[in-house]
């Protein structure tokens, strides 16, 4: 009772805050927009290819999360090693560097062969170093996961080396029109991709019965075990569903940006992690949302007008990921759930 | 049974082990003298000096941490950022950079101001110029304040999240003092261009001391040495006394189990909001140290593999343990400075070989954190408690299948 009585009039202000906080942000954005209504749809179209790329990177680390309450720090690195493979694979063994209509078919290959490797990889991972883990105190696996992040980063530079190496897209350097807006080919391309992709994994995620046994190891783990679940193999499962993604995102961010570099993970990896964050960890649709919100920001931050441009980009998005974190930290759509005991 | 487990949980403060203790410091002395007078002598091979000094002063940062992370058992990600406001503390107070003879650009505003403090630099050169040994107290009163700051909104949270605000702050900070070359006209940071040159460490009335020189020149790294071991023994005592005090055992406490913790009435806020602050002193000397043996303070120097490489340290050598704390920095540091590639240099010479070792860093600090967590958590000089604890599992289990099977 104490603690309610406590607590109350404290919330109220932090809401009051929050609001005002909202209200500038909006404002802002309007302020920005009516200042130069087609350079901010333009980049407004940059954020949510970004989004969407963020969007698929959060998943990987929201069903982690949700189902062993792990931060997989080594996420963002397994994305990048994604983009590695799939540029190798590309341009180093089919030896596709022009846009054509093979091209793009062998593209769709890529794709998949990026996926089952990063899949694999992930799976790997889980099984080699977290499980063993997995009843350890908290600390352990956290630092596990740090250790195998470097350990990823590594094997980038032994891939990729340790300068940004440039790539060339098959995709159509071209743009579409519309009015006075130009949108680019691939940027479209990448929105194209992702949807399908994010509709695939919620269907798997609740209509299939490899979906029901996440939810339910998610949900407890003892109880899914009596169940006759197996823990193991689904735990697996999951690291290898958010690996494909990872590498998904690892392709299309190569086509996207024609650049492959071994420390993109760790950057790109903490900001999906703030995107799965702001929709809630552990919460697939939060996750979306809040990756294709991030994408959204960071495009204005870099490109809009009154904003504060590219040299703070890292500072905007960790300064969201630490406001979100101490002040909600159940995301946007969550409630705090308390610590279990 | 439970008697005997009980006395081992007991500290052991019997006489018998003090003559050992005091022993083991000398020796531990006899050879810390050593090493610069007669092992480390030259400037390159397997142990150069400068490496030796550098050992020396990720000893002390790995001290710092061990107090977050050993004591109070708070993941911290982002030790760089202590680190970092010492060394700008060194970098303002012992230069002329707030004098700025060249700004970047006519319309830029300029400090014209200079303040002289026994300070080593002549008069005759502008700008800010205290004491070193007073710069290192502001490095770890700044230090300190900024733990409070980072620690004070961020400690409620769980311990992973923890671990990842700790991790943006160390990435913000630096973007911060990337960008802070025009804080409203203002160049406070000078971008990535660095500041420098930081002034040299006087040594007042110690240079009556023989061998002791007024001045430390950049070359003379065995002085510098003997001024870092200086602060490493002051941390290694601090951390000691204060492991073994009241807060330590608050720290422990909340380690092993915050909520029990606070039902025994230990503030759970206080004390952790402590242990960053202690925690943050001693990355802040050092980075004040490092300032002025180094002579620019550059941005680019502070990276999240730096927070990796003290917390590979403070696991190698046993999250909990002082002495652990030490022996993990001096072996990581030297590792990364001139074993990696002093060792891929002999494995090319014997095997014509043409493998550059350099390029294996990450994983191997990788394989570091992982193969410790894996198999060996408690680190390769286990603290007295985990020992005990290990010991004591061993027997409750015992116990335990004893009356399964009677």
């Amino acid at each position: 009772m104490a603690t309610a009585e406590r607590t109350a009039p404290r919330f109220k202000v932090e809401s009051l805050l929050g609001m005002a906080v909202l209200t500038a942000a909006v404002a802002w954005i309007i302020w920005s927009f009516s200042s130069g209504p087609v350079i901010f749809t333009q980049v407004l179209t940059i954020g949510l290819s970004n989004g969407a790329l963020y969007a698929l990177i959060a998943l990987g680390y929201t069903m982690v999360y949700g189902i062993i309450e792990l931060i997989n720090f080594a996420h963002g690195d397994l994305f990048m090693l994604g983009s590695v493979i799939g540029a190798i694979f590309l341009e180093e063994w089919l030896g596709q560097t022009k846009s054509s209509p093979k091209a793009w078919l062998i593209l769709a290959l890529t794709m998949l062969f990026a996926m089952a490797a990063c899949a694999l990889i992930n799976m790997f991972i889980e099984k080699v170093a977290y499980r063993r883990l997995r009843n350890a105190p908290k600390l352990a696996p956290l630092i596990t996961a740090v250790g195998v992040s470097f350990i990823l980063q590594n094997v980038g530079i032994l891939m990729n080396g340790s300068a940004p190496h440039s790539r060339t897209s098959v995709l159509p350097s071209s743009s579409l029109e519309l009015g006075p807006i130009e949108v680019r080919v691939k940027y479209i391309v990448v929105v194209a991709v992702t949807v399908p992709l994010l509709l695939l994994m919620t269907w798997i995620v609740q209509k299939t019965r490899v979906g029901k046994a996440m939810r339910a190891t998610a949900q407890d783990r003892d109880a899914s075990l009596l169940m006759g679940i197996n823990v193991d193999r689904i735990i697996s499962f999951t690291f290898a569903l958010g690996g494909a993604l990872a590498g998904a995102a690892g392709v299309l961010f190569l086509e996207v940006n024609q650049q492959t570099r071994y420390d993109a993970g760790f950057r790109l990896g903490l900001i999906a992690f703030t995107a799965a964050v702001l929709g809630g960890v552990g919460n697939l649709v939060g996750a979306v949302v809040g990756g294709v919100l991030l994408g959204v920001i960071q495009a204005l931050n870099d490109g809009a007008p009154h904003f504060f441009g590219q040299q703070w980009t890292q500072t905007v998005m960790f300064s969201i990921l630490i406001i979100m974190v101490i002040f909600r930290p159940g995301g946007i759509f969550g409630k705090h759930q308390q610590e279990k005991v | 049974m439970f008697t005997s487990l009980v006395e081992r949980m007991q500290p052991t403060t019997d006489n018998g082990r003090t003559f050992a203790r005091y022993s083991g410091i000398l020796a531990v002395l006899v050879v810390a003298w050593l090493i610069p007078n007669y092992i480390a002598t030259s400037t390159e091979g397997p142990l150069p000096l400068f490496t030796v000094v550098l050992c020396a002063v990720y000893a002390l940062f790995a001290l710092g941490l061990n107090i977050v992370v050993g004591f109070a058992g708070l993941l911290d990600l982002g030790y760089v950022a202590f680190f970092l406001f010492g060394a700008y503390t060194s970098a303002w107070l012992m230069s002329d950079f707030f004098y700025q003879v060249n700004p970047r650009d006519p319309s830029d505003k300029q400090f014209s101001f200079s303040v002289h403090f026994l300070s080593t630099a002549s008069s005759k050169i502008a700008g800010i110029h205290l004491s070193f040994w007073i710069v290192i107290i502001a490095a770890a009163a700044i230090a300190a304040v900024a733990g409070l700051v980072i620690g004070a909104p961020t400690l409620r949270l769980k311990s992973d999240y923890l671990a990842l605000v700790t991790l943006g702050f160390g990435e913000i900070l630096p973007e911060v003092f990337r960008n802070g070359d025009n804080v409203a006209g203002y160049n406070l940071t000078n971008g990535t261009k660095g500041i420098g040159p930081v002034d040299r460490i006087g040594m007042g009335f110690l240079d009556k001391l023989p061998g002791i020189p007024s001045t430390i020149v950049s070359s003379d790294y065995k002085t510098k040495y003997y001024v870092i071991l200086l602060f490493c023994a002051l941390f290694m005592y601090a951390s000691i006394k204060l492991r073994d005090g009241r807060l330590g055992r608050a720290w422990m406490a909340i380690r092993e189990d915050e909520l029990a913790a606070s039902l025994m009435g230990v503030p759970l806020m206080r004390t952790k909001l402590w242990s960053y602050a202690v925690g943050a002193i001693a990355g802040g000397v050092g980075g004040a140290f490092y300032a002025t043996i180094v002579g620019t303070v550059n941005v680019d120097n502070f990276t999240f593999s730096f927070s990796i490489i003290v917390l590979c340290a403070v696991i190698l050598g046993g999250m909990g343990n002082v002495w652990g704390a030490v022996l993990g920095g001096v072996a990581i540091t030297w590792f990364n400075y001139t074993g990696l590639v002093y060792i891929g240099a002999q494995v090319n010479k014997g095997l014509g070989t043409h493998i550059n070792l350099k390029n294996y860093e990450f994983m191997f600090f990788g394989f570091v954190l992982v193969l410790m967590m894996l198999f060996r958590p408690e680190g390769f000089i286990p603290a007295a408690r985990s020992k005990q604890l290990k010991k004591a599992d061993k027997q409750v289990q015992s116990i335990e299948t004893a009356g399964v099977e009677s």
